[in-house]
């Protein structure tokens, strides 16, 4: 859920006003958005991709986190490299490499296994059981 | 919404597009190739909002080589459970193969492996759908975000003819879309479960084309769940490959591999037990690859302190509906097409049993559906609107949460109808493990909140769309459990506790239908394939 909006950081684009799919945010009074519906939020971290200064912090749990909780801190977050990590993993932004670009490994078995996609033989280590493809997504 | 009051935003449009998911931004982009003038209203923001956005899928892309595609539909055909039809794999891997290397020649960046081969099997979500709404975009689609529709519009002769909703970042106000065809692209329903990126799919779209009296077919495999952290949302069941299961006391549980470990899993936390897992099965060379493949996995456990290789973490099992499941609107042809004139069906919405059958489809199979069934019914709306006259005075079909028969207020409110469908849909005890008995006292609640909000709720301004969403959900819970005894048997997803085996009788599909009368009726599949 989302617990930290750096009003040191944010640069008032109130981009992440117009991403967020369950529309949590709305613009402040000063440029930087607040957030109006915190329950709406679904811990997607698309407002964390979106957000070009790494102004936001979405913690993992669907429940907002307890007042003492580290992940509250924004110089904790700052310190651990959590602010801005999923921007930095999916490479959104100036000078990185996407993403994307580089998911190719490791070759797992399932419906873009064997028989789609690639001529790629499976990673040396990978399980040679197949795995359901119920099980992907 | 005060429903007589006048719209805010009008616009006109060949075909109109309700969904900014894969499926929707396909079906866009078909429509406007085809030269038709376009609108896509989407509830959230075309790029963030659906399932497959803030996750990413494999896909079902098999290269057009004949063995491969063999291969493909008999390895689905397996496990199916006999509802599928191979002419529809078929083309569904053509569309798909043809539609992903169009993706691909717009700028999508396809990882490159070791031997210098692109591959396409795979779509990281953000990427994906920020490049598709660029593409709806420059394809000339006016799109609207925070538009979310509540209700279709539909001429004197029951063809549909638009949609209505609220604008929601505008105060609230009305926005309506007069066009000659409509495709729905609103994805599943997770009932507002919290499942990873899904509180945007509250089956808004089953409710409208079913008030316009379309029909919907695989109902019963409607319950699927995902293992996710117990403190955190994210389904992502790949990684789960590599999963060992642990009970309270730290001992390992035998439950096989992973297909079939579902279920002692879900016995387990339907009994309030814990279960724990940790991915020590993946070899250590692999690790840092798996981050790179699925960075999303892997972030909300740094998040939380936890090192999924070396420390166990507690699992529950989310709900994901039809969302994973396959259920939804029927379709009546190759084009996609509802029982409702002019209005197609794309993506989760409609039902995926043609191509997946009563398992899930998953990312992978529900991947290939969105942007094959969206292409198709993006192109077909377009041609239907070409045909078809514009209505002169198009009537708003929009009742239950939206315009209550009786005075608003007096029942449960918004909130406290998502509270009561959830305790009859999102329990295991309920709806994984089903039976009949189980599934009447459900019904029986379900039936009465339907009664109560078709008489009494409805919501101003941005609350109109949570009284219909909540309107939805009672709705569809209600098809899923009328089908879900209408099937008396287990088959794929669908598992009866009291009716343990399948009945080789039972091999066609359910189509189930209506509001206040709910009906069910078999469905001969054409094709025998099991």
């Amino acid at each position: 859920m989302i617990e930290v909006v750096s009003g040191e950081r944010c640069v008032g684009c109130d981009r992440c006003v117009q991403v967020c799919p369950t529309n949590v945010f709305d613009s402040g009074p000063g440029g930087v958005p607040v957030i109006a519906r915190r329950h709406d939020c679904q811990t997607c971290f698309m407002c964390e991709a979106y957000c070009p200064v790494d102004a936001l912090f979405v913690a993992p749990s669907p429940q907002p986190v307890e007042a003492g909780s580290p992940l509250r801190d924004e110089a904790h977050l700052v310190a651990s490299g959590l602010l801005g990590a999923y921007r930095r993993e999916i490479g959104w932004g100036r000078g990185r490499t996407p993403g994307a670009l580089l998911a190719v490994g490791p070759d797992l078995p399932g419906p873009s296994g064997p028989a789609s996609g690639s001529s790629r033989p499976a990673a040396s280590g990978s399980p040679s059981r197949p795995v359901s493809e119920k099980e992907h997504r | 919404m005060s429903p007589s009051a006048a719209p805010h935003l009008v616009r006109d449009a060949d075909v109109l597009v309700l969904g900014g998911g894969p499926a929707g931004a396909w079906a866009a982009i078909a429509a406007a190739e085809a030269g038709a003038v376009v609108v896509l209203a989407d509830k959230g923001y075309c790029g963030t909002s659906g399932s497959a956005a803030s996750g990413g899928n494999n896909l079902w892309y098999v290269p057009p080589d004949l063995a491969l595609r063999e291969d493909a539909m008999a390895r689905r055909e397996a496990i199916a459970g006999g509802l599928t039809e191979r002419r529809w794999m078929a083309r569904v891997l053509d569309e798909t193969y043809r539609q992903i290397n169009r993706l691909a020649g717009w700028g999508y960046p396809f990882p490159v492996d070791d031997a210098g081969v692109e591959r396409r099997s795979s779509l990281q979500g953000p990427e994906y759908m920020r490049r598709m709404r660029r593409r709806v975009h420059r394809s000339g689609v006016l799109i609207l975000d925070h538009h979310p529709a509540l209700e279709l519009l539909a001429d004197a002769d029951g063809a549909v003819a638009g949609a209505a909703g609220i604008r929601r970042q505008q105060g609230g106000g009305r926005w309506e879309a007069r066009a000659r065809a409509v495709v729905l692209a609103t994805g599943g329903c997770a009932f507002l479960s919290g499942a990873f990126g899904l509180n945007v799919d509250t089956g808004d779209g089953h409710l409208m084309a079913a008030e316009l009296g379309a029909e919907l077919s695989g109902m019963e495999f409607s319950n699927a769940y995902a293992l996710s952290p117990a403190y955190g949302s994210h389904t992502k069941g790949l990684m789960m490959q590599f999963a060992s299961y642990y009970d309270e006391d730290g001992d390992r549980l035998d439950v096989g591999d992973m297909t079939a470990a579902r279920r002692p899993i879900a016995r387990m936390l339907a009994d309030g037990r814990q279960v724990f897992a940790r991915l020590d099965k993946a070899p250590p060379g692999l690790r840092e690859a798996m981050r790179q493949a699925q960075p999303n996995y892997f972030l909300p456990l740094d998040k939380a302190g936890i090192d999924p290789f070396a420390q166990s973490y507690p699992v529950r099992l989310v709900f994901e509906g039809t969302v994973r499941g396959t259920g939804g609107l029927r379709v009546t042809g190759d084009d996609c097409a509802t029982t409702v004139p002019g209005l197609y069906a794309a993506g989760d919405v409609a039902t995926r049993e043609l191509i997946t059958g009563s398992v899930s489809g998953g990312g992978s199979h529900n991947g290939a559906w969105a942007v094959s069934s969206g292409t198709w019914a993006g192109a077909a709306a377009a041609a239907f609107a070409a045909r078809q006259r514009r209505a002169d005075r198009p009537r708003a079909a929009g009742r239950a949460g939206l315009r209550p028969y009786g005075p608003a207020g007096g029942g449960p409110d918004a909130a406290e109808v998502v509270g009561a469908v959830q305790e009859e849909i999102l329990p295991l005890g309920r709806n994984y493990f089903r039976s009949s008995e189980g599934l009447r006292r459900s019904l029986g609640a379900l039936d009465g909140l339907w009664t109560s909000v078709a008489a009494h709720l409805t919501g101003e301004g941005r609350e109109a769309l949570r009284a219909r969403q909540a309107a939805a959900m009672v709705a569809h819970g209600r098809w899923m459990y009328r089908a879900a005894l209408a099937r008396e048997e287990s088959r794929g997803m669908h598992q009866r506790v009291d009716r343990p085996a399948a009945d080789p009788r039972l091999a066609h599909r359910v189509r189930v239908g209506g509001l206040d009368e709910i009906w069910t009726a078999a469905e001969e599949t054409r094709e025998v394939t099991a």
